[in-house]
């Protein structure tokens, strides 16, 4: 399991640093969201894998004996969806915007505001 | 003990927020509330600075969890100070926004989006906590977004696009950074991270981590090889954003790396020289970046650039007196660079254009501006015993102390490098024999048809600012005693420690 995410992990990554090189505006933003959900599902892999494990210390003790799913990572990754996916939203936004302003998604021709 | 008064710098800038989106189609109003919101976050600042001065470092454990489990917030002289600076700068903005940002940008929210920025900016000083720097700088950033392309102007939204685009790569950097620290130790908490990370055997991951924070904060603060976003787009937006984002969004990550680099990655004799060579190519390209730009806007935006290298420099060289001039040259940079891009917003207001081969002939027609002008130049220069001048002479002492030579030598090629880029911008926009203002497509009130009191205010944030890098150079010796305590506390963090960690054996966590 553990490898499989890992795998996947650095493919999101790849995948997600691969589109933000393309010249279009609309690969560019797909790309920051596949990098996004690359870093979540690497805080997911580094918390340690544990299928079926709640936190739950049972009755009769007082300390974890047992492996247990962390429940921070799970919280930063929630807290994490949540902030990216405002930003992302407003990205799209951003990008439908510099469309119709501009009239192109090609991001070599959006550059008239780096003219000396 | 938990200081539950440290969260006021925040919670207030929240309400501000909040009531102000509560007045949303009354304009008028919401310049007011704003203006005097940001008068009492001033008081709300020097108070925590005067609590934090006299009783030392204050902690908040939200929810009462005590320190590695919880939240932590803390104020020491370092955030204290930073909270006070953001607080002036936030109060001159929000006077120039009253009566330079047109009506249409403050119907749609830019006075509740600037206060979410600062609130944004507090946070971020203010924790102790990584994940919740995170958090923080998304606020930042998603407040910048918007005062970004705010107005939707074709240089701007081409603008936003570059800064956009850099800023989410940096948050999914950092992001990640901290995804791997989570892994390696299984703590957030910044002071717990210090302890836990000193003991940690693989170094070759503790390194690895510290050059992701690195590249992370490195993008938004705007160091060398990842600086381009920074003039492509901090002349696009109205003088008034332009100059909060000067005087503090680049500054934050220049904070995030002092903080991150002195508590939890102490720097290895690699870190270091890695520093060192980064500040002084920023430096450099900075300084020469300026040298060819017409546009006064983009100009100072280089000028930022060159100006991280001086505080990079010092953390680079990592000895108590080379933080000093770094925490220094920080105190004085956000105040200078606020004001630079008030001053480029006053020029525009004069003379309808920033292209300094349409400019000329200001101090003619507007001697005492000009002249104000002059000691806001002298003091970005720094002109001894302008405010300028003492960080760079810090500096260059640690430089000698340290032996690094070449990166003296490069502070000072800096130095002469804005010192010559002020000269041309002073002879080609105040001396230069004057043209006529340029006529603009877009409704503009030019500057002498205001009314008297509308030109005060105009100035007033810039006498206010300028008044402050006045008190900064002749004032230097208390300036330097604060500068000493937190570079000390950088150095020695011990103290920071016992503060955060040493609360949580007298306060047990609630049930």
């Amino acid at each position: 399991m553990e490898f499989i995410v890992a795998i996947l992990t650095g493919v999101l990554y790849a995948t997600g640093i691969y589109m933000i090189l393309r010249r279009s505006l609309v690969k560019l933003i797909l790309g920051l969201i596949l990098l996004g959900n690359g870093a979540n599902l690497l805080i997911f892999l580094v918390g340690r894998l544990a299928a079926g494990k709640p936190p739950i210390i049972p009755e009769d003790s007082s300390v974890f004996t047992d492996v247990y799913a962390d429940p921070i990572p799970q919280a930063l990754i929630l807290t994490a969806i949540v902030i990216s996916f405002g930003l992302q939203a407003f990205a799209i936004v951003t990008i439908k915007r510099v469309y119709k302003v501009v009239g192109t998604d090609d991001l070599d021709i959006i550059d008239r505001s780096d003219e000396v | 003990m938990s200081d539950i008064q440290i969260i006021w710098p925040i919670a207030f800038h929240l309400l501000a927020a909040v009531v102000l989106i509560g007045f949303w189609r009354k304009v008028d109003v919401q310049r007011y509330v704003s203006v005097v919101a940001n008068f009492i976050a001033v008081g709300i600042a020097v108070w925590l600075f005067a609590n934090v001065w006299s009783n030392g470092v204050l902690v908040m454990q939200s929810g009462s969890w005590g320190a590695p489990f919880g939240i932590t917030f803390v104020a020491d002289t370092f955030s204290a100070t930073m909270v006070l600076l953001t607080a002036i700068s936030a109060l001159a903005v929000s006077i120039f926004s009253a009566v330079s940002i047109s009506k249409e940008r403050m119907r749609y929210g830019y006075f509740s989006i600037l206060h979410f920025l600062v609130m944004g900016l507090n946070g971020a000083f203010l924790t102790g906590d990584i994940f919740n720097m995170y958090v923080w700088f998304e606020l930042i950033i998603i407040s910048s977004f918007v005062l970004m392309t705010l107005g939707g102007e074709r240089p701007q939204i081409e603008g936003a696009i570059n800064y956009v685009t850099m800023n989410l790569l940096a948050s999914v950097i950092f992001l990640t950074a901290i995804a791997i620290l989570y892994g390696m130790v299984g703590t957030l908490n910044m002071a717990d991270l210090s302890l836990k990370l000193a003991e940690e055997q693989n170094r070759g991951l503790v390194n690895a981590t510290a050059i992701l924070f690195f590249v992370g904060f490195g993008i938004k603060s705007a160091v060398f090889p990842l600086y381009f976003w920074l003039p492509s787009s901090y002349h696009t937006p109205p003088s008034a954003i332009a100059a909060i984002f000067g005087g503090l969004l680049t500054k934050v990550g220049v904070y995030a790396l002092l903080r991150v680099f002195s508590l939890m990655f102490i720097p290895d004799e690699f870190m270091t020289n890695m520093l060192m060579t980064i500040a002084a190519l920023t430096m450099f390209t900075g300084g020469v970046g300026a040298l060819v730009q017409t546009n006064i806007r983009k100009m100072f935006s280089y000028l930022i650039i060159c100006h991280i290298g001086f505080m990079i420099a010092g953390l680079g060289m990592y000895t108590e007196l080379a933080l000093l001039g770094a925490v220094f040259y920080l105190i004085h940079d956000i105040i200078i660079k606020t004001n630079l891009f008030l001053v480029s917003g006053v020029i525009l207001k004069i003379k309808g254009t920033v292209d300094m081969k349409h400019l000329g002939g200001l101090y003619d027609e507007y001697p005492k501006i000009s002249l104000l002008v002059a000691v806001i130049l002298f003091s970005l220069v720094g002109i001894p015993p302008l405010s300028g001048f003492w960080p760079k002479l810090f500096l260059i002492q640690a430089g000698f102390d340290t032996r690094a030579f070449v990166l003296v030598a490069f502070v000072v090629i800096a130095s002469f490098l804005t010192l010559f880029v002020i000269a041309k911008l002073w002879s080609e926009v105040f001396w230069k024999k004057g043209s006529g203002t340029q006529e603009m497509d877009r409704p503009f009130t030019y500057f002498n048809e205001l009314k008297p009191i509308k030109k005060a205010v105009f100035l007033a944030p810039l006498v206010l600012l300028a008044a402050v890098s006045l008190y900064i150079g002749f004032g230097a010796e208390r300036i330097m005693q604060v500068a000493l305590v937190i570079a000390h506390d950088l150095k020695d963090t011990s103290y920071y420690l016992q503060a955060v960690l040493g609360a949580t054996h007298s306060n047990t966590p609630m049930p």
